[in-house]
């Protein structure tokens, strides 16, 4: 029964188009290079609703940052073509003009990256940065932005903000610095906030503080965020929903509890049990053998066969993003059949398991 | 492992005694204190990890171990000899046995040599053996570390970054080293082979007899591989013990912290709500707070923490700690 009411409540979450913020629905983007045109992502479908935290995961080169800047349409010169819509609001972003386009970015989507160090400009105070933004986007004068400034680095817990408003980037620590650039990215309260990998840079400490930070504002100015990292222990603490992706697909999208404890994509299992988090102290850790496919040599059919466990024939049939139930949907035609094991397997003894159970 | 854990000599196979590192600032008017008296054993066959945020000075120590930085104040010794004692010439060859690898096998390789001429090369420089000798012996070495027969013929770029990283430890192998200084060995890796590199490491350690200093900021990580962790902050260790100790029986404060820092990939049922948040970040090495260098981030700092430094105390048997309230009732959060 509970299931049924969590089923209940994850597809109100999930919903159909009309609630949701923003609907990616076939978005594919490829490249020009030296060696012919690769497919960097395809058939990208999800939905993010308003409010709503969803983190996307995968290793590196599956296409998950250029997921995030294709809907911000910040895509590099050698682009040979956007497939596909992203609706953002009744308006797609994919095809929408340049100047369409500009009155979106950083208004009512912002996004924030890993370094912020190459994000913020050397030469200018940060307040004069993030004023900029506002002063660009609302057109309001010089003494008010500077008083919405004051108002937002408070919010992001500058501390003395009357001071560090005229301080340089070189003059902050790496943990203020991602928050300036989180002061920058919601002055002009938008509607989505894109993270990619805002706290790898970060140490241990610091990143617990911005991730605290992301969940706070998101909750109170109701601004969704799409959170874009390599970790999982990072999604589980943020995010509500998880979308995974492989070799420039989405593989699995599912509300987070559900994806941790029973993945339906073996790939998922997979990356799941090789965490050191997980498996028993001192023992065999679980991998994933083999490696990524090359963007310039991608398999037909299931993009994980080569690698997967479980892989048998009819794995080399185009693979869909399949409704697996609950919210959730999975590109594996034998999710029905495979009862994957997922971060709780080895809860008695893993060390992270540990040291949540005492009391 | 608990067979290993017997077979562990508890002779130190590394003697680390008030251990400092000194820089000058790029302008010589400050001195940044990377290490700040240091004390520790490592002991023969074991892991011992050192974990610390940036600034904590982790990977000088592992530096100094190797003698890639000279100690400005301080003993390291190897063996219980002193190798800075020895002859230019004896320096040289001892330094073969105390191996480190480092964070990025990138910047490790030249990428316009072949990956079996990086790993001749320190045999080449050892001159060890003849030159048959010594391709057997880098071949053996790449095989050792998994990696296919034809890998030798191929340039670093044609590789992936796991094969990489096994490259950088087939040629750490090679001058059959006794201890190996792994900095940050795995952190550039994507978590689906992180777990294949961690096992090799294992394995190795197994089958040769090795004893690893495991230096990362990562607390899975280092709490998988290592018998016993260092924590270290603004140059000091504050706690060292046994891995299980320290990861769920933490005694300081910072300690305590970054475990309850680390995200956890449970689900919100199972994480527990009760975090501890430090405020703010590592202060700077060149002017490190008095006393207690943790007392500006510590929920529990006193007076005293300010005016004294605290004991590097073994408040149980082969658990250290520097706090002078560790072990004090009502003062662990857990």
């Amino acid at each position: 029964m509970a299931a049924e009411a969590a089923q209940r409540k994850t597809e109100a979450v999930a919903g159909g188009a009309p609630q949701a913020l923003m609907s990616v629905r076939g978005l594919g983007i490829r490249f020009k290079t030296s060696q012919g045109v690769w497919q960097a992502t395809r058939k990208i479908d999800f939905d993010i609703a308003p409010g709503e935290r969803v983190g996307v995961v995968g290793e590196s080169g599956c296409g998950k940052t250029i997921t995030g800047l294709s809907i911000l349409r910040l895509l590099p010169n050698n682009l040979s073509g956007l497939d596909g819509s992203i609706l953002f609001d009744g308006v797609d972003l994919a095809t929408c003009s340049a100047r369409a386009m500009r009155g979106i970015r950083g208004r009512r989507i912002a996004m924030i990256f890993q370094e912020p160090m190459s994000a913020l400009d050397p030469v200018f105070t940060v307040g004069h940065q993030i004023a900029e933004t506002l002063r660009v986007h609302t057109g309001i004068g010089k003494e008010e932005a500077r008083a919405k400034t004051l108002d937002m680095l408070r919010r992001v817990g500058i501390a003395s903000p009357e001071r560090r408003i005229d301080d340089y980037p070189h003059q902050l620590s790496g943990g203020m610095r991602q928050r300036v650039m989180i002061a920058a990215s919601l002055i002009c309260g938008p509607q989505l906030l894109i993270a990619d990998e805002p706290t790898t840079a970060l140490d241990v400490t610091v990143q617990a503080q911005i991730l605290e930070l992301l969940r706070d504002l998101s909750e109170t100015s109701g601004t969704a965020l799409m959170l874009i990292t390599h970790d999982l222990g990072v999604v589980a603490e943020t995010c509500t929903r998880m979308i995974t992706m492989y070799a420039g697909e989405v593989i699995e999208d599912a509300g987070v509890d559900a994806a941790l404890v029973r993945p339906l994509h073996p790939y998922t299992s997979g990356l799941l049990r090789s965490l050191p988090h997980l498996s028993p102290r001192h023992g065999k850790l679980p991998s994933i053998p083999g490696r990524v496919p090359s963007i310039a040599d991608m398999p037909n059919g299931c993009r994980f066969r080569a690698r997967c466990p479980h892989a048998v024939a009819g794995c080399e049939k185009e693979q869909e993003l399949r409704d697996a139930g609950g919210g959730r949907k999975v590109r594996c035609w034998r999710f029905g059949e495979l009862d994957l094991p997922g971060a709780l397997q080895h809860a008695a003894t893993a060390p992270i398991a540990a040291m949540v159970a005492r009391p | 492992m608990s067979a290993t854990v017997t077979d562990i000599s508890q002779d130190a196979i590394v003697s680390v005694r008030d251990l400092q590192v000194q820089f000058q600032t790029s302008d010589r008017r400050a001195t940044v204190k990377a290490v700040d008296g240091v004390n520790f054993d490592v002991r023969r066959g074991e892991t011992f990890g050192i974990i610390g945020e940036s600034g904590s000075g982790k990977t000088t120590i592992g530096r100094a171990l190797v003698f890639l930085l000279k100690p400005s104040a301080g003993a390291i010794l190897h063996n219980g000899v002193d190798p800075l004692a020895m002859p230019r010439k004896q320096f040289q060859s001892h330094r073969r046995d105390y191996q480190i690898i480092f964070q990025d096998p990138n910047a490790a390789l030249n990428p316009r040599m072949t990956i079996l001429s990086s790993v001749l090369e320190p045999l080449e420089l050892a001159r060890a053996g003849s030159k048959a000798e010594r391709l057997t012996q880098a071949r053996e070495a790449l095989d050792r570390v998994g990696l296919p027969q034809d890998a030798g013929d191929r340039y670093p770029h044609q590789l992936s970054g796991g094969q990489k990283q096994r490259v950088v430890i087939a040629r750490a192998l090679t001058l059959r080293p006794k201890l190996i200084v792994c900095d940050e060995v795995v952190a550039a890796l994507d978590m689906s082979i992180r777990g294949d590199v961690l096992n090799l490491f294992a394995e190795l350690q197994r089958d040769l007899g090795l004893t690893y200093v495991f230096i990362t900021h990562d607390l899975a990580v280092v709490s998988h591989i290592s018998e016993r962790i260092a924590v270290m902050y603004l140059g000091r260790f504050v706690e060292l013990g046994p891995t299980e100790q320290v990861s769920e029986k933490p005694l300081h404060p910072y300690t305590q912290a970054l475990l309850s820092a680390e995200p956890r990939p449970l689900p919100s049922g199972m994480r527990g709500d009760k975090r501890i948040m430090l405020q703010g970040e590592i202060p700077s090495p060149i002017d490190p707070p008095s006393g207690c260098r943790f007392r500006t981030r510590c929920q529990y700092a006193q007076n005293l923490c300010a005016e004294k430094t605290p004991d590097w105390r073994e408040l149980m048997p082969d658990h250290w700690v520097a706090c002078h309230f560790a072990g004090r009732p009502n003062f662990s959060p857990n």
